[in-house]
């Protein structure tokens, strides 16, 4: 077993990423304009915005679910049990005793139980959520005739909000993960390069090294 | 040595019963300057007969239907199309409600009532000499044709009855009027035609409406931008189209929801509606914000976005008008009081004997409500509860669950009224005419009263008090341009223009109070366990030297 740097983000991946998380930014920014907790950006710069912004959203989720299952990546989502206790032990406790983080990168399992758990609720349960009533809302002009349209946009609305303060509290969270272990730039940089420490396999190392050389280094 | 209180009683009297400012600027009508900038009139352009050169007008008239007399000979059908119109019989039954309503019949929160009075009112009406009952309403030769198409400015009109001995010099030292000049210079009616009367309403300028004021003969662009010289310099007619005589628009009958729009290519121009040249899909970029605001459409009339306030150009409107302090006099003659200078520097009258007290409003933000079109009159019939205060002069349907709704601007006028406490009904009040009952003169409230409704065999207690009563007035002209429409923020805001309207969901105005507790808390409060968590990692880290994470 051998700790190599290997390139486990593609291009598409970090394109992905990036662009999720402007858009995810410029939403939520938006949003909460339209919503009316602040009312310092014009309502119409809001709805321009957080409506482009949704449409490239959408495209960009279904072009990554096309890419997940093409490609096989969505088995890094896959839940298991096997590590979980370790790594919660290691955040609400082993972490201020200083030690060292209990999971380690595989070359099929980037993710640790922990994140592929939130990560797999954030695919399953919020981003559905929240596209699908914001897809019902931005079409209100097409089913606004029906009885109890106006009562009926209330709770979508509640729906999208509610949906929004957690996607907001996801990312919250997720940037106060870059702080953990490694230094944060240390831990944004995968993201940006690609190359993260990985234990690989012997077989996979003569892989790598023998098929995809630029993968590793 | 009654000649200083005749003066000053013909003072406050001219001043009220015309325009408040003077009572020459309702009469001429147009300008009598020469027109280098022909207003539109829609698709009745006219410029195929030039009328001084027809050898009937080349002759003295001696009157007014002689003149028409004279119309009509060449204009043969235009008598039988024009006794139908509303500016004739003033008189409209409402097809839905039954009720009869029109000028003839109602009753407003302003001057009360035109009938029994129509010998001062029927100065507006658009014909000669209806000055009571007897008024022939089947004789064609009765129309007056020249008050709507004089194109000189000199035609004007007198009360069709005389008044208290005082109000005759109101129309003393008018220069004669040339019948034969006007005749020969008639033309399609221009905004002053329309406006010697409806820029008038309720005993002024502007004074009812809110949106229709002479600062309408030659509005700046960003008053109006339709009717503006400096934009597309439309004449009424230009959307209150005509045929035969009939116009499209009324208040008796508002389209508030226009769902056919254009209509095909030279179809459609029957109705006066935004969307009849507008179309149903009016904001036309195709961006993500016009396609929201043909969303809009459905539930928002354009009056409401791009007439940011109505009461514009410098001419204010009344909003509160109070009868219970009318008839007081100065040894024993009326009087009036300045007490408000508007955006144009005229002076308005306070108050005034014959009238009482009034309050005035400029640049005002509308009220706004759900509205289908439909009205529904307080009229003389109507007996209402008196405790039910403010009685509505004119309440209206609409709501979001009906189609035909949407929310519409409107100017809400307040008013202390003559009431018959006795039997609850508003009452016809008596008050032009050379008697000793006419309120305008007598200043005795009961006998108006008493003859007021005895002439029309109307059932009167006998006892009078005072009612407060609101009427609404949709707003549908003076219309912005564009860049002065109104932003989002003015209804998608807390304590916005909508702030009241129901039946919607409104982004940025409604929010679940709850919701927005409960996800505030768990941002701020996962923000709190982050920092909790990261000094209890500083803080340990400290008792572990040497590691590093």
């Amino acid at each position: 077993m051998a700790t190599r740097r290997v390139l486990i983000f593609s291009i598409f991946e970090r394109f992905w990423h990036w662009t999720q998380m402007a858009l995810i930014m410029t939403m939520l920014i938006t949003g909460f304009a339209i919503h009316g907790l602040y009312v310092s950006m014009p309502f119409d710069t809001a709805v321009t915005l957080h409506t482009l912004a949704a449409l490239a959203l959408l495209a960009l989720w279904i072009l990554s679910t096309f890419w997940l299952f093409t490609t096989g990546n969505w088995k890094h989502y896959m839940p298991t049990a096997e590590g979980l206790g370790q790594v919660l032990r290691f955040y609400s406790y082993g972490i201020f005793q200083g030690e060292r983080h209990p999971y380690r990168k595989a070359y099929w399992r980037k993710h640790n139980p922990l994140q592929a758990i939130a990560y797999l609720a954030l695919k399953l349960v919020l981003f559905p959520a929240i596209w699908v009533s914001g897809l019902i809302y931005l079409f209100y002009f097409a089913w606004g005739d029906v009885p109890f349209a106006a009562a009926g946009l209330g709770w979508v609305a509640l729906i999208h909000t509610a949906t929004a303060y957690a996607i907001l509290t996801f990312v919250v969270i997720h940037v106060y993960m870059l702080t953990i272990g490694h230094s944060f730039a240390a831990h944004v940089a995968p993201m940006l390069t690609g190359f993260d420490e990985v234990d690989l396999t012997p077989e996979e190392e003569a892989y790598l090294t023998a098929d995809e050389p630029s993968h590793i280094r | 040595m009654h000649v200083l209180p005749g003066i000053l009683l013909s003072l406050a009297l001219m001043s009220v019963a015309l325009a408040p400012a003077q009572a020459s600027t309702n009469w001429p009508t147009p300008p009598t300057v020469v027109d280098t900038n022909p207003q539109v009139s829609g698709p009745l352009t006219g410029g195929t007969a030039d009328h001084r050169k027809f050898e009937i007008l080349q002759k003295p008239f001696a009157s007014g239907p002689e003149v028409t007399k004279a119309c009509l000979s060449c204009h043969t059908e235009t008598g039988k199309h024009f006794m139908k119109n509303i500016h004739w019989t003033w008189d409209y039954k409402d097809p839905v409600t039954n009720q009869q309503l029109g000028k003839k019949y109602l009753i407003n929160n302003f001057c009360t009532n035109a009938r029994g009075n129509e010998g001062m009112c029927a100065q507006c009406h658009a014909g000669y000499g209806w000055k009571d009952e007897s008024f022939d309403f089947t004789n064609e030769g009765n129309i007056d044709c020249l008050v709507c198409h004089d194109q000189t400015g000199t035609y004007y009109k007198t009360p069709n009855s005389t008044g208290n001995a005082a109000c005759s010099v109101m129309f003393e030292g008018k220069p004669a009027i040339d019948l034969s000049f006007i005749s020969q210079r008639v033309g399609l009616p221009e905004r002053a035609n329309c406006g010697a009367c409806h820029f008038n309403g309720g005993g002024g300028d502007n004074v009812k409406h809110g949106d229709l004021s002479s600062a309408l003969k030659s509005p700046s662009r960003a008053l109006d931008v339709h009717m503006s010289p400096q934009g597309l310099n439309f004449a009424c007619t230009a959307c209150h189209v005509t045929k035969n005589h009939v116009w499209a628009g009324s208040r008796y009958d508002v389209i508030a929801k226009d769902q056919e729009g254009q209509g095909k290519p030279g179809q459609r121009r029957d109705v006066a509606t935004c969307e009849s040249c507008h179309g149903i899909t009016p904001h036309q970029s195709g961006s993500i914000e016009h396609r929201k605001l043909n969303h809009h459409v459905a539930s928002v009339a354009c009056q409401t976005c791009h007439i940011p306030a109505f009461a514009r150009g410098g001419v204010a409107t009344m909003v509160d008008w109070d009868w219970r302090t009318a008839g007081k006099t100065k040894d024993g003659e009326g009087y009036h009081e300045h007490g408000y200078t508007q955006g144009n520097g005229q002076e308005r009258y306070t108050y005034k004997s014959i009238k009482g007290n009034f309050t005035y409003a400029e640049n005002v933000v509308p009220e706004y409500a759900w509205f289908n079109g439909q009205m529904h009159y307080t009229t003389i019939d109507t007996r209402f509860d008196t405790n039910a205060q403010p009685i509505a002069i004119n309440a209206f349907d609409g709501s979001r669950d009906d189609i035909r709704s949407r929310i519409w601007p409107f100017k809400r006028m307040h008013t202390w009224l003559p009431f018959d406490t006795g039997n609850g009904t508003l009452v016809y009040t008596h008050l032009w005419g050379d008697d000793n009952e006419a309120y305008w003169g007598n200043y005795d409230m009961g006998k108006s009263i008493a003859r007021g409704m005895k002439d029309f065999g109307l059932p009167y207690s006998g006892q009078f008090g005072f009612v407060e009563t609101t009427s609404f007035w949709p707003i549908t002209h003076m219309v912005a341009p564009k860049e002065d429409a109104l932003a989002c923020r003015e209804c998608h805001s807390q304590n916005g223009r909508l702030a009241t309207v129901e039946g919607v969901y409104l982004p940025g105005r409604d929010r679940n109070y709850w919701l927005d507790l409960a996800g505030v808390l768990l941002v701020s409060g996962t923000i709190g366990g982050i920092l909790a968590h990261g000094l209890m990692r500083r803080l340990l880290r400290k008792h572990h030297k040497g590691e590093n994470h």
